[in-house]
């Protein structure tokens, strides 16, 4: 902080002062033109060093030891937490769930706002109220979601299966629970990502559809040839936060799981536990403070991985402009 | 307009530095206030709300607030941080059985409360009670006891009557002296009543039968008294989970776990007709029960003899700014008079014994339960429990076993590989 705290800069000098004060007044320019700019982003880099730096190499720390909360072990373990990781099966169950729920509720969900964001870029009544109306699920209280999800995905009272006829107990199979938890996902994202795709949307110049009208070309073409294409680099935007989002989920899931005594857990064979929820569980159910923070540094790496995989998806599909 | 830029970032700069200055200061000594508040953090029920006003009457200056977890999964995180970053937590915690081991191993974060006149207090116990909350070399009190969980049998008295099964509690406690004889009334009763179980979930009955089998055995389960994991070589462990594995693969229970919500919303329903019952159970039913079970319930003795499950114990701990008056507010909350009045708002039943022998609790009868009486039932059973030893990691190991039966129940665990399946995720929650 205080290496920003320069000195209170003086009033610059007038002109025609003595030679000393034009070199000063050179210099100050000098440094303004240089070092301004960075003055002006240093705040977002300070929070960032103090609030995300500080903690990844902290959690670096911690994942290298045996580290317990309530014991108060702690003690130099080196690479063990990461090479138990790899044998873990827990660990790669609670991936498979994690990537199975993300491809589950992402794929439908950035179609879903796609159709959603074009249909609210036409001419309608009170539009408004419809492009509000897209966001109410992100601030409905979760408390209220769990329990209205709770009902829905019930085995013998739930609407779900009365509206299939069917008698499925959501919670205790791994494909089900995926399921239902995806659904609880794109009811609460799919309006937030519209909205990002309605503006971008809004900013695609009206002739280029003009001129695809009068040469013939249907709705859906002018959307898959026009607006898909001109949306691509918002498009990555939203599958990065997505991903991100995606392979940190924790709210959901433990929502869901609320019937099993120990909410972490996901499930009793652990059936829809994510990689954050195992994290949680270890960090400070298990008195594992030190594996949990390697699980964290893992899950850190393969959210690199993910959003560089998707960045080339996206690219290789026709460039990011 | 250079000018101006230069201000804003002179303007900018300063404002970091002055918020970095602020930013250490703040948080001043409070130690020679007079007027202070003592906060207490506890979980579920323990009925102390009525009971803060005493103490603040002896105290003036001093108001007592209550923090409540409802869940017990819920506190423990908390705690964890609160002990760990040492700061946040109360001037009191409640530490249940199953995480006081844990809290052992750290006892130079909590004050000894023996430094603040407990030690008058011992008499007051039962012995094991006391005990638990001792270091082993009986030099720190680490914790007051509150409440234990004698162990009875709570059924539903309607559902009874329809599977033509007694209804009269002394008549019901004959018809289960064996875990066996409750398997075999169970099993009438759904051959009658088909829609409804037996019992609400393996859980409960785990937990019971594992503190009665290794109360009556060798007095440890999950871990021996030098804490290495003995769940797969422990007799007493196998009998108690083949008991609750029997109920399992015969369909006998609801698969549920106590305090869920699905566990809360089948209270107001017909899905389970017994629920294993330590003293703060009847509690629980009667408030998620509510209006619809009035009447309904009534308490029975257990099958498989006498036996315990639950109970907490009160610390300080050492981040308390007012460590006197936080010990005597423990010392307060865990004497006779107060267990009297939280058994009596919440059924928690007394670790101290002259509050045991008080009428207001040894004749005490339960309306919500038919009138049971209450204070006689649980009264005559504490007498005969025997502790059991648990480990640092008895919570983990005891999660895992359970989540291995219910997966029985769901149909995704084979019967005959549960026990293989239990021992290995004991080891893996033990690690």
């Amino acid at each position: 902080m205080t290496s920003v705290g320069t000195r209170p800069v003086r009033p610059a000098p007038r002109a025609g002062g003595t030679p000393r004060a034009g070199r000063g007044r050179a210099l100050l320019a000098r440094l303004d033109v240089k070092a301004s700019p960075y003055a002006f982003v240093a705040p977002f880099f300070v929070v960032f060093l103090v609030f995300g730096g500080y903690p990844l190499v902290y959690t670096l720390w911690v994942s290298l030891h045996d580290w317990g909360l309530a014991s108060g072990t702690r003690k130099w373990a080196g690479f063990g937490n990461y090479g138990y990781l790899f044998g873990d099966e827990q660990f790669w169950h609670a991936l498979e769930n994690t990537v199975g729920i993300f491809l589950l509720s992402t794929v439908p969900q950035m179609l879903l706002a796609l159709l959603l964001a074009n249909t609210l870029n036409r001419r309608m009544r009170a539009a408004t109220v419809f492009r509000i109306g897209v966001v109410a699920p992100l601030i409905t209280s979760m408390a209220a979601v769990a329990i209205v999800f709770g009902q829905l995905f019930d085995t013998d009272y739930g609407f779900v299966n009365w509206l299939l006829q069917s008698h499925i107990d959501w919670h205790t199979g791994r494909a089900w629970s995926w399921t239902a938890i995806a659904v609880m996902v794109d009811w609460r994202w799919t309006g937030y990502n519209a909205l990002i795709f309605l503006a971008s949307m809004q900013a695609i110049p009206k002739d280029l559809y003009e001129a695809a009208a009068i040469d013939g070309a249907s709705r859906i073409r002018q959307f898959w040839q026009i607006t898909v294409p001109l949306l691509r680099p918002t498009i990555l935007f939203t599958l990065i936060i997505s991903t991100i989002g995606g392979l940190q989920m924790f709210t959901e899931p433990v929502l869901f799981g609320s019937g099993t005594s120990n909410k972490m857990d996901g499930g009793a064979t652990h059936q829809f536990q994510t990689l954050t929820m195992y994290m949680y569980d270890n960090a400070f159910g298990h008195d594992r403070y030190g594996y949990g923070a390697a699980i964290a540094w893992a899950l850190f790496l393969l959210i690199i991985v993910f959003s560089l995989l998707n960045f080339l998806f996206v690219r290789r599909a026709g460039g990011t402009r | 307009m250079r000018a101006n830029r230069l201000r804003a970032v002179t303007v900018l700069a300063a404002a970091g530095v002055l918020a970095a200055a602020c930013g250490g200061g703040g948080g001043g000594d409070s130690k020679s206030d007079k007027n202070f508040t003592l906060t207490v953090d506890v979980f579920g029920e323990f009925g102390y709300e009525t009971l803060y006003k005493g103490f603040e009457q002896t105290h003036p200056g001093v108001t007592v607030k209550q923090r409540k977890v409802s869940s017990l999964d819920d506190y423990k995180p908390r705690l964890q941080q609160w002990i760990a970053t040492g700061s946040g937590a109360g001037d009191v915690v409640a530490l249940e059985e199953g995480i006081l081991p844990l809290y052992m191993q750290q006892r130079a974060k909590f004050v000894n409360l023996f430094d603040f006149g407990a030690r008058s207090m011992q008499g007051d116990f039962l012995p094991w009670k006391w005990q638990l909350g001792l270091s082993p070399d009986g030099s720190q009190l680490v914790g007051l006891g509150t409440d234990v969980g004698p162990l009875a049998m709570c059924y539903r008295k309607d559902l009874f009557k329809k599977a033509g099964l007694p209804t009269d509690r002394d008549e019901v406690g004959k018809l289960w002296p064996t875990w066996d004889q409750f398997f075999a009334t169970g099993q009438r009763f759904q051959g009658k009543l088909s829609g409804t179980k037996w019992l609400d979930g393996p859980t409960a009955v785990l937990r019971a039968t594992v503190l009665q089998d290794a109360g009556s055995g060798p007095g440890y389960s999950f871990f021996d008294k030098s804490n290495n994991l003995v769940f797969d070589s422990n007799p007493a462990v196998k009998q108690a989970f083949d008991t609750t594995l029997k109920f399992e693969q015969n369909k006998m229970t609801a698969d549920m776990s106590i305090f869920t919500p699905p566990w809360q919303t089948a209270l107001k329903r017909d899905t389970f007709a017994t629920v294993p019952c330590p003293s703060w159970m009847l509690g629980g039913i009667k408030q998620f029960s509510g209006d619809f079970g009035k009447g309904k319930w009534d308490v029975a003795t257990t099958p498989g003899g006498s036996g315990y499950w639950g109970g907490s114990w009160l610390s300080v701990p050492k981040q308390s700014r007012h460590q006197k008056e936080a010990a005597a507010l423990a010392e307060y909350l865990t004497g006779a008079q107060s267990q009297v009045g939280a058994f009596k708002d919440k059924d928690t039943f007394p670790s101290n014994v002259k509050a045991e022998q008080d009428p207001a609790v040894s004749g005490a009868t339960n309306d919500y339960f038919s009138g049971a009486p209450t204070g006689k039932i649980f009264g005559q059973l504490v007498s005969s429990v025997r502790p059991v030893f648990l480990g640092p990691k008895n919570e983990d190991v005891r999660q895992a076993v359970e989540n291995v039966l219910i997966a029985v129940g769901q149909g995704k665990v084979k019967p005959e590989d549960a026990w293989p399946k239990a021992v290995e995720a004991a080891k893996k929650a033990a690690r």
